[in-house]
């Protein structure tokens, strides 16, 4: 019997609401007395790092799944990326937690993409590749990435162990709601200028905790003209700015997207939920906790200098000097040279690499691999350049085969590596080692989170591809003709394709 | 859940921004398939060292005898950013941190604490500055005392001085009485279902999966 639960207050019809009012206001249950919301989760998606313990720890509480049908784990922190894997990963005790997913998933019913399933990958890659993550539903995985799914117009975030209990055992979170922001990105980005550039761009002017408090929805001309793909790229770093999550409208290009997905809506479900999806947009007038408006004409090429995503510059430009930043952040600005091994001032595009790496749930797909093969066509990685390549999913290594890119990247000198998040951090034990530097296209510059010592320095695909040419920091020459960025957000995952 | 009413102890001040969970408890150090053992891999990489090893930085601030059984950290803002990772907080439990103490927090992080009985205290940069300057000239005496129920940080010993905070009577409650959420969630089971019941109606696309009904 309800004895605490309110009635959540009812829309008046009449108000201009924001995209992510009409996302909360679909799945709260409630409101509960000390104010927060209680929020149906739709989905839930687990992975090996957390999974188990989750499961576990769940099942010791007396407690059980709920819905499993409606929970999905995945092999994808600690799996080996080698080919012809198996259990084993370099890190010590890594097979411990692949076994104890696997058992547990097994146990409550949950689908599993294992260790060599022919459609596993990372989370955040293949949720919506299958059509598990969709708009207008509530998704949420024991992993900060999960904002990335925002993109889609679902209302996904990342949450920590517990509160994947939680949701596992009650379908439901109790969430504050979060204020709302509106990120409008105006004009047209130039050539050769990619969302992850943009998403730096935003956070290095903002701040690191820019978005601290807020669902940020992305709006405007430039975000619109992005492809699916590239919009996965923005939210994906939401969480870099330290927002709740990022939430872009579904449009035509979304639903385009979704159609003949394995797990999308098919038939009379289709054209209702299509009917449903029209509607998932901020009306005129809606008001915002705050906005923030971008001229896309300013971003240029972007790269991190620092620890923190915020410590990023254009590739042109040069690590600010000190006395330039306010006390608090000089600080730790100093501490992130330290660690970086760079001067204040530092020109970034003199700026040598020991090794380069494409992939992570920012920058893995379909078409991150067409960008950067595109770049490295005809040509080869720099002498003592080490080069990691590895596809976000299986379903995007197989397309990228039948594409040829795997030969591109494997005749320009890069390893052509198996489905995970890999060198996106340390948990599988993969690492370039300490002291090296690395142009990395992942989502994340902290101190040792690519291997004990590493530096790591976040751009986009095409930098990745450009620096490891050239042995230093490089923007890639911007595509001669629209030819790359037309297939943008394009996924045609040929089922059945070895 | 261990509840949190009111807790005296050292404070020390990692005058830091931007404090990620991979600093907190880097991903090394994650070695069981478990909640407990995490408390030795806290802040392992300043903490230590060589990455791995287990000698003692004598720079980082938790090695000092001044900060011998520190319970409360200070710090700046985005505390506990980035990963997800419970793991963090497990560790930070297991060292015996009760409170933080900074400008603001990563939001996974900071439900994370409320979920373990760790308060979390937003204060503006100013409080935490006097609160570090106080503390520092003599931390094993200038002890804090963060009291939940009354919202107040206060700092013992020569001065008296208070800080007011805020936070959700929702989250206030949960660390007050130890509640354990789900038991509390699962009460509304019945709300719950009529909910799941009318959203099936209206939305039945979003319980198919490959075309089959969820039941």
């Amino acid at each position: 019997m309800s004895t605490t639960l309110s009635s959540a207050v009812a829309a008046t019809g009449t108000t201009a609401t924001t995209l992510f009012e009409k996302l909360w206001r679909d799945h709260e249950v409630g409101l509960l007395p000390g104010g927060d919301s209680l929020i149906y989760i739709d989905r839930v998606f687990l992975h090996e790092r957390t999974g188990s313990i989750a499961l576990q720890s769940l099942e010791s509480a007396g407690h059980s799944v709920r819905d499993p049908a409606r929970v999905f784990c995945t092999m994808d922190h600690i799996v080996d990326t080698f080919p012809g894997r198996g259990d084993k990963t370099l890190m010590p005790s890594g097979t411990d937690f692949i076994v104890a997913t696997r058992q547990a998933a097994r146990a409550s019913g949950v689908q599993l993409f294992d260790v060599n399933h022919v459609d596993q990958g990372i989370a955040h890659v293949i949720s919506p590749e299958q059509g598990i993550a969709l708009p207008g539903l509530t998704l949420v995985c024991p992993d900060s990435h999960t904002c990335s799914l925002g993109a889609l117009g679902a209302l996904a975030w990342g949450i920590g162990s517990s509160e994947a209990e939680h949701a596992l055992a009650t379908n439901t979170l109790r969430v504050r709601k979060p204020k709302t922001m509106r990120v409008t990105v105006t004009g047209t980005l130039a050539a050769g200028v990619t969302a992850k550039d943009l998403i730096l761009y935003l956070i290095s002017t903002h701040g690191a905790d820019g978005g601290s408090g807020y669902a940020v929805e992305f709006a405007g001309s430039a975000i619109e003209a992005l492809g699916l793909e590239a919009r996965l790229t923005l939210c994906n770093m939401a969480v870099e700015f330290s927002a709740f999550t990022g939430l872009i409208a579904p449009d035509a290009v979304t639903q385009a997207y979704f159609e003949g997905r394995d797990h999308a809506p098919r038939g009379d479900d289709w054209k209702l939920a299509a009917e449903y999806w029209q509607t998932l947009r901020s009306d005129d007038g809606a008001q915002f906790d705050r906005e923030i408006i971008i001229d896309a004409s300013l971003i240029e090429p972007m790269v991190t200098w620092g620890t923190s995503p915020e410590h990023a510059v254009a590739i042109t430009g040069r690590v600010p000097l000190m006395d330039s930043l306010a006390p608090a952040k000089a600080e730790s600005a100093q501490k992130a040279l330290e660690y970086q091994a760079i001067p204040a001032g530092q020109v970034m595009a003199e700026l040598p690499i020991d090794a380069a790496f494409i992939g992570s749930c920012t920058n893995s797909r379909i078409s991150d691999l067409r960008i950067a093969a595109e770049v490295l066509r005809g040509k080869k990685v720099a002498a003592g350049v080490s080069a990691v390549v590895v596809p976000g999913s299986r379903r995007v290594k197989r397309q990228a085969e039948a594409e040829g890119l795997d030969k591109i990247f494997i005749e320009s000198g890069f390893e052509w590596r198996d489905s995970g998040c890999s060198m996106c951090f340390y948990a599988g034990g993969e690492t370039f080692g300490p002291g090296k530097r690395v142009i990395s296209s992942t989502n994340r510059n902290f101190e040792g989170r690519q291997g004990p010592g590493t530096r790591t320095h976040l751009a986009s695909p095409a930098t990745v591809a450009a620096s490891a040419i050239a042995g230093f920091i490089r923007a890639a020459e911007a595509p001669a003709s629209k030819a790359v960025e037309s297939t943008q957000g394009e996924v045609i995952v040929e089922e059945g394709a070895a | 859940m261990k509840a949190f009413t009111c807790h005296t102890g050292v404070a020390a001040p990692l005058l830091r921004r931007n404090i990620d969970t991979d600093a907190i408890i880097p991903s090394r150090e994650m070695k069981r398939v478990s909640k407990l053992g995490l408390g030795e891999g806290l802040f392992a990489g300043w903490r230590y060292t060589i990455p791995g090893g287990r000698e003692a930085n004598p720079e980082f601030i938790l090695n000092q005898p001044g900060y011998a059984n520190t319970s409360i950290l200070l710090s700046r803002e985005n505390f506990g950013c980035g990963s997800s990772r419970e793991h963090a907080v497990w560790a930070l439990v297991e060292f015996g941190i009760r409170a933080i103490v900074a400008e603001s927090f990563g939001a996974i992080f900071h439900t994370n604490c409320i979920r373990n009985g760790v308060l979390p205290v937003v204060l503006p940069a100013a409080a935490i500055a006097w609160l570090a300057d106080f503390v520092q000239a003599d931390p094993q005496r200038h002890r804090l005392t963060v009291d939940l129920e009354h919202m107040r940080v206060r700092c013992e010993g020569v001065v008296t001085e208070e800080f007011d905070f805020s936070l959700d009577a929702g989250a206030r409650e949960m660390l007050l009485k130890g509640l354990d959420p789900i038991a509390q969630t699962l009460l509304e089971n019945e709300a719950i279902a009529r909910f799941e019941q009318a959203r099936a109606k209206e939305h039945p696309w979003a319980f198919r999966l490959n075309g089959t009904a969820v039941e």
